[in-house]
């Protein structure tokens, strides 16, 4: 029997085992939008094609299932660009369908026409523009298939309207056969045999992991690794919760922000373990003094990852996954007790830390409150900028999957869609959106989707009336011109949530801050937005300006 | 900065050399000459991409290559391992009591002449490339009116 497109399109995602959608429709998609109105699967309409994606990004980084996503084209398409790019930076698996013009009109500026596979191809793992309808199935396959293999990403399929309404047989593949893309998954054996090696007879490791654990599901591969070897670990931000923070071993997050003992080790290591890590500017710093002393091991399944920074000792290429279990089952513990000894005493004296106040909210108090009340047990999702640092230093991630962040894009705006798709994949955590009274605003509107599926998302407001992270380098670098980067000038957030029918509560006594957080979490059937009025000129410490080493790493305002 | 040669073999479809000249001009790079042409499958192209540029980056864009889907296999060439082919087509000024001299010199270089009019002569060369580039040179005085040379093809020895 023949069936059309739209249709070849729904039976290949139930095929897939899709469970959500996420999007938003437009003329070219309606013959698509048509069958998905009985499709066996959840759809959820965003409100904005940008609220759509991350929505699907958020869903994939909290289940590790891909993310499926439909606009249509022209506006539609390029609303998703911000999206689409910020999975590719952090390797989110994501399939994106985008409706299209009429082939026969293509390239003629039809009315609400783009070339969204030109736009989107430096931005996507890999993208289709489908001009046959017998391709189209077998297109779909392949596209949840590079999605979700070797470094996952986003893969985007253009439909053009004709091939929606057009009809063949439906027959959709087993299996996918590509002679030019086959991902290393198993490490090589002579390289994990050096890698051991050098690590037995090290005297300063570090384990450098990032998100390439979390997207591997390797964190019990890592975890047993450190128990066996027994040497401290720093995750990236998108490592986070990848090893437990609240472990001994654990010296939470290097770079930028990261803690001082984390950034010190790393750089007085004499070998450093990268695991699914990139070696990303935000970690490095000035990439001369980065590892003065260390040699490095790199495990990364992307080949264009490796000494693409950083000079690699040894190089190898797989899954972090397999390598680890290969690593395993040979390698012996190294003989350190003294330089664990010494980490551990820079760990105890040069904590996390921030000065507190009797008289003003501080955005690190409110943060260790959510974790105290929350146990811990929660998914964290944040916006860009000092709310997000806040949120990976001041809370200790346990599990993986938990900590979810734009880091590479590190675009504002994400957190709270990506907050709608981690609660709608999963429905048992408490999901909770940190956000910035700058970033919250860039997709307040997704607020009705949360309020309309009786999500109870808290987000929680570190509102200081500043775009903060902007504002604190003006401070440090730019002789304290805050140009354009006062928002004081804001809505009431609590009127706002009332109108979206959410809850919402303003905090501006440091009295209130936990009863606050309590009440929130006994809000079990819509969104909750808690407006902290925080210290307005809070910094994020310790700070490695841009560009800079760890000997230039600021601790604390300077007085 | 140091001039490369790399071979591509790609998928025969279409936005494929899209998707390789982006990851050139997303650096700022510019690419000195292209050849792009089936091969003995039917389904598979290949690219001739000539490039200058730091030798890091070049690696860089050689393992972003690889990456691609599209892409089947990246390969260097140089003048070691590799015949290196350009056909160049110039076009001279040159009145009949010129043309003696012209003869000569393409009879030098295994040029043929390939059209000739009242004003113009045009010469078509095949050689490798620096020997297009002797070539032309050498025809400098003679008044060039056009001159375009395609992009290199490059096959392996073994």
């Amino acid at each position: 029997m023949k069936i059309t497109g739209a249709q070849i399109i729904i039976e290949s995602l139930i095929r897939e085992k899709v469970e959500v959608m996420f999007g938003y429709p437009g003329g070219v998609v309606i013959p698509i939008f048509h069958h998905l109105f009985n499709a066996p699967f959840k759809f959820i309409l965003s409100r904005h094609e940008q609220g759509a994606i991350h929505a699907a990004d958020g869903y994939a980084r909290a289940t590790g299932k891909p993310g499926v996503v439909i606009a249509t084209s022209g506006p539609g398409a390029t609303n998703l660009v911000t999206g689409i790019a910020t999975a590719n930076m952090d390797s989110i698996p994501l399939v994106i369908f985008t409706g299209q013009v009429s082939t026969e009109v293509i390239g003629n500026d039809a009315f609400q026409e783009a070339d969204v596979t030109g736009i989107t191809r430096p931005i996507t793992k890999h993208n289709y523009l489908v001009k046959d309808i017998n391709e189209l199935a077998k297109i779909i396959k392949e596209a949840f298939y590079i999605a979700t293999t070797g470094r996952p990403g986003p893969v985007l399929i253009d439909v053009p309207v004709n091939i929606s309404n057009a009809e063949t047989e439906f027959h959709y593949p087993e299996t996918v056969h590509l002679r030019s893309y086959k991902p290393v998954i198993h490490g090589h054996s002579g390289q994990i045999q050096k890698a051991c090696k050098l690590i037995e007879q090290s005297k300063r490791p570090v384990v450098y992991a990032g998100g390439g654990v979390i997207s591997s599901n390797a964190s019990d591969e890592l975890r047993t690794f450190i128990k066996k070897t027994g040497i401290p670990i720093t995750t990236t931000l998108l490592g986070l919760g990848a090893y437990p923070e609240n472990d001994k071993l654990s010296l939470k997050m290097l770079g930028m922000h990261g803690t001082y003992y984390a950034n010190h080790a790393v750089h007085q290591s004499d070998l450093l373990i990268a695991v699914g890590a990139r070696f990303d500017d935000r970690v490095t710093g000035k990439i001369s003094e980065f590892i003065p002393h260390a040699k490095v091991i790199h495990i990364d399944i992307d080949p264009s990852s490796v000494s693409k920074n950083v000079a690699v000792d040894v190089p190898i290429v797989g899954d972090a996954k397999h390598v680890l279990t290969e690593i395993n089952k040979t390698v012996k513990a190294p003989k350190i007790d003294e330089w664990v000894t010494h980490v551990m005493k820079m760990k105890e004296e040069n904590p996390l830390t921030y000065k507190d106040s009797d008289v003003t909210i501080k955005p690190q108090y409110v943060i260790e409150k959510i974790y105290e009340i929350s146990n811990g047990d929660a998914i964290i999702c944040t916006e860009v900028g000092q709310n997000q640092m806040w949120a990976s230093q001041f809370f200790d991630y346990t599990q993986p999957r938990t900590f979810i962040s734009s880091g590479g894009l590190g675009t504002m705006g994400f957190g709270f869609p990506a907050s709608i798709g981690a609660q709608l994949g999963r429905p048992d955590k408490r999901v909770i959106d940190i956000a910035g009274d700058g970033s919250i605003q860039m997709n307040i509107q997704e607020l009705i989707v949360a309020v309309q599926h009786r999500l109870p998302i808290i987000i929680a407001i570190l509102n200081n009336g500043f775009l903060g992270m902007v504002r604190q380098w003006q401070q440090l670098f730019y002789n304290k011109r805050y140009s354009y980067t006062c928002i004081n000038f804001q809505p009431d957030f609590v009127k706002l949530a009332q109108a979206y029918g959410a809850e919402g509560i303003r905090i501006e006594k440091k009295a209130d801050v936990v009863p606050a957080i309590q009440k929130a979490f006994t809000i079990t059937d819509k969104p909750i937005i808690l407006d902290f009025h925080v210290d307005r000129e809070e910094n994020v410490y310790p700070m490695i300006p841009a560009g800079k080493s760890v000997k230039d790493m600021m601790m604390r305002e300077l007085a | 900065m140091s001039q490369h040669v790399i071979s591509v073999k790609v998928e025969n479809k279409f936005g494929v050399l899209a998707r390789v000249a982006g990851l050139f001009s997303a650096r700022g790079y510019n690419i000195d000459s292209l050849a792009v042409s089936e091969t003995e499958l039917p389904d598979v192209s290949v690219m001739t991409i000539v490039v200058s540029g730091d030798d890091r980056i070049i690696e860089q864009v050689k393992k972003q290559l690889n990456k691609l889907i599209d892409i089947i296999k990246v390969t260097d060439h140089n003048q070691e391992n590799a015949v290196q082919r350009e056909i160049v087509l110039a076009k001279l000024n040159a009145t009949p009591t010129k043309r003696n001299e012209i003869y000569q010199l393409a009879q030098i270089f295994g040029a043929r002449i390939v059209g000739v009019t009242n004003k113009a002569i045009i010469l078509e060369m095949v050689s490798d490339p620096e020997t297009v580039d002797n070539f032309i040179e050498l025809l400098r005085p003679y008044s060039i009116k056009e001159l375009i040379r395609t992009g290199r093809v490059s096959i392996l020895k073994e």
